[in-house]
């Protein structure tokens, strides 16, 4: 099953390194990283793949979270599906 | 390809712009609770509820947290309980409700519809005690909500049951004196009532529907009128597309939370309601969009136009993003829950007769509407005739969900909390009678439009 994680918050050394770290420590796959600046604001999508990883997608949404939280930013773990139903006809 | 794009601006919807799935509704069957004896429906009642939507409401915050999209209200609609109930050697259906709102409690769903009748053609016994028992259920319940189906565009409009309804208004308002009239924010009274609407307070599950069916109801006018806000200036042409492009977006995600619930519930996926709900939260009216169309103040001349484009614009866009599409599927006007609304009411921009025209291009009807507390029954049974005639002749539903407040006035404020809202006391022309126009009774015919073979 397909992932997205979102981070959005102010840029800072080490953002990437923490949050692929999580996921390889879940065996959680990363497929594509896309990253741009807008209006000063950090923000990276990542799409992940979590097929053979055996942490479930709630408790894996806590630990971004909260790692997140512990460097001010906001990382959100969301189910593909609901950006492929919003933007394909 | 989905873009990063893409990704931000639904997240922005959801965190910024108040998108939402308003509801999942399950609808249950409670046919196959008959019994003549009260205790053992009631007990039927109870399990049939408690079973089948024992884990609604977890689902419901599964599927919130594994897709990010806020589900607000996880809710269940049964089959009208005067036909559910008709079998009970009884002469009241308050147990019933007690039973219901006991289950409600039960599985943890703030909402339970289909305390119920339909009486467009006329009544049963089992009409007639639902009907008489409703200020008392509504009085000694919490989540129950209550409705009455009494006209159509097939059977034309039953004057009995209007005049009557009237009278329930005034006495469950009465009855919930203590509590600013909070029972008739529970009760609503229809012309073409649709079984799949997933709403509240008017959900029912229809006679024809399957034993158990989940339904959804989304939401985002925060949504919409953002989209506009790039808009200023532009032409209709423009304006329509905006909204039936946002539209779709908007349901694509109902129909996904839709299918998702379906198959981890195991009950069939019933209808996405299309319908633009608004919360009284700050970025969430529908008044709002109206205003950002043009119009200085909602209600003001432009307001009918615009909500008919908006409407229509709304239902285009969903049509295409869902497989099954039903309920009310429109735009909600309803007073009490629109910051946008309540503002214009209290600006002056918008009255009762401003909102009765409204009805006509939109779906539902005066909603949500406190009106003074010593306004007759009679005046009250006025307004709901005049709203099951514009549904009736129209083809369209129409309904009427007004509060008269016991003891306050025009220039005063009834505060309900929560999704109910609060609004200030609307004026009705109440210093003319229809008393004698009530008085009459009977039928007024079905039109000749409803002749379609």
């Amino acid at each position: 099953m397909k992932l997205v994680v979102t981070i959005v918050g102010k840029d800072r050394v080490g953002i990437i390194a923490m949050v692929s770290n999580v996921l390889a420590e879940n065996n959680v796959n990363i497929l594509s990283i896309n990253q741009n600046i807008m209006d000063g604001f950090f923000n990276m999508v990542m799409i992940a793949e979590m097929k053979d990883s055996k942490i479930k997608l709630q408790d894996l949404q806590k630990i971004l979270s909260d790692k997140g939280q512990e460097i001010n930013l906001d990382i959100k773990a969301q189910h593909q599906d609901i950006f492929n139903v919003m933007h394909n006809v | 390809m989905i873009t990063i794009d893409d990704i931000l601006e639904t997240n922005r919807m959801i965190t910024e712009n108040k998108l939402d799935v308003r509801t999942i509704t399950m609808g249950i069957s409670l046919r196959d609770c008959a019994h003549p004896n009260m205790q053992q429906f009631c007990q039927n009642v109870y399990d049939k509820i408690t079973t089948s939507a024992e884990f609604l409401v977890k689902t419901g915050e599964d599927i919130e947290a594994e897709y990010g999209i806020p589900i607000i209200n996880k809710r269940v609609s049964v089959t009208p309980i005067a036909i559910a109930a008709e079998a009970c050697k009884t002469d009241t259906y308050v147990p019933v409700a007690e039973a219901m709102d006991r289950a409600a409690k039960e599985i943890g769903i703030n909402f339970i519809g289909g305390f119920s009748a339909l009486v467009e053609k006329g009544y049963t016994n089992g009409d007639r005690i639902l009907i008489n028992s409703i200020p008392q259920a509504l009085t000694v319940t919490d989540l129950v909500c209550a409705s009455v189906n009494l006209g159509s565009t097939k059977a034309g409009i039953n004057m009995d049951c209007v005049r009557e309804m009237g009278e329930v208004i005034k006495r469950t308002a009465e009855l919930t004196r203590d509590r600013d009239a909070i029972g008739c924010a529970k009760l609503v009274v229809f012309s073409n009532a649709p079984g799949d609407n997933p709403f509240m307070a008017g959900a029912f599950h229809g006679v024809s529907e399957a034993d158990k069916v989940v339904s959804v109801g989304v939401s985002g006018p925060g949504v919409v009128k953002h989209a506009l806000e790039d808009l200023k200036g532009a032409d209709f042409s423009q304006v329509a597309e905006a909204i039936k492009k946002t539209a779709f977006k908007i349901t694509r995600v109902g129909q996904l939370v839709a299918r998702e619930a379906s198959k981890r519930l195991g009950v069939p996926f019933g209808i996405i309601d299309l319908s633009l709900a608004p919360t009284p939260a700050v970025g969430d009216s529908v008044a709002h969009i109206l205003e950002e169309m043009g119009i200085e103040s909602c209600g003001a001349p432009g307001t009918t136009a615009a909500l008919a484009l908006l409407n229509d614009a709304v239902k285009k866009g969903g049509l295409m993003a869902s497989s099954h599409v039903g309920g009310l599927s429109g735009a909600f006007i309803p007073v009490s829950e629109d910051a946008g609304m309540i503002d214009a009411v209290t600006r002056g921009s918008l009255s009762l007769e401003k909102l009765e025209a409204m009805t006509c291009v939109c779906s539902v009807g005066l909603d949500m509407i406190a009106i003074a507390g010593d306004t007759s029954a009679a005046t009250i049974s006025g307004i709901i005739a005049d709203e099951a005639a514009i549904g009736m002749i129209n083809n369209k539903t129409t309904a009427v969900r007004l509060i008269p407040v016991p003891g306050k006035k025009v220039g005063e404020t009834v505060e309900f909390g929560g999704l109910l809202g609060y609004c200030p006391i609307l004026p009705v022309k109440s210093q003319f009678s229809s008393e004698a126009f009530i008085a009459r009774g009977g039928r007024i015919p079905a039109p000749v439009r409803s002749l379609t073979n």
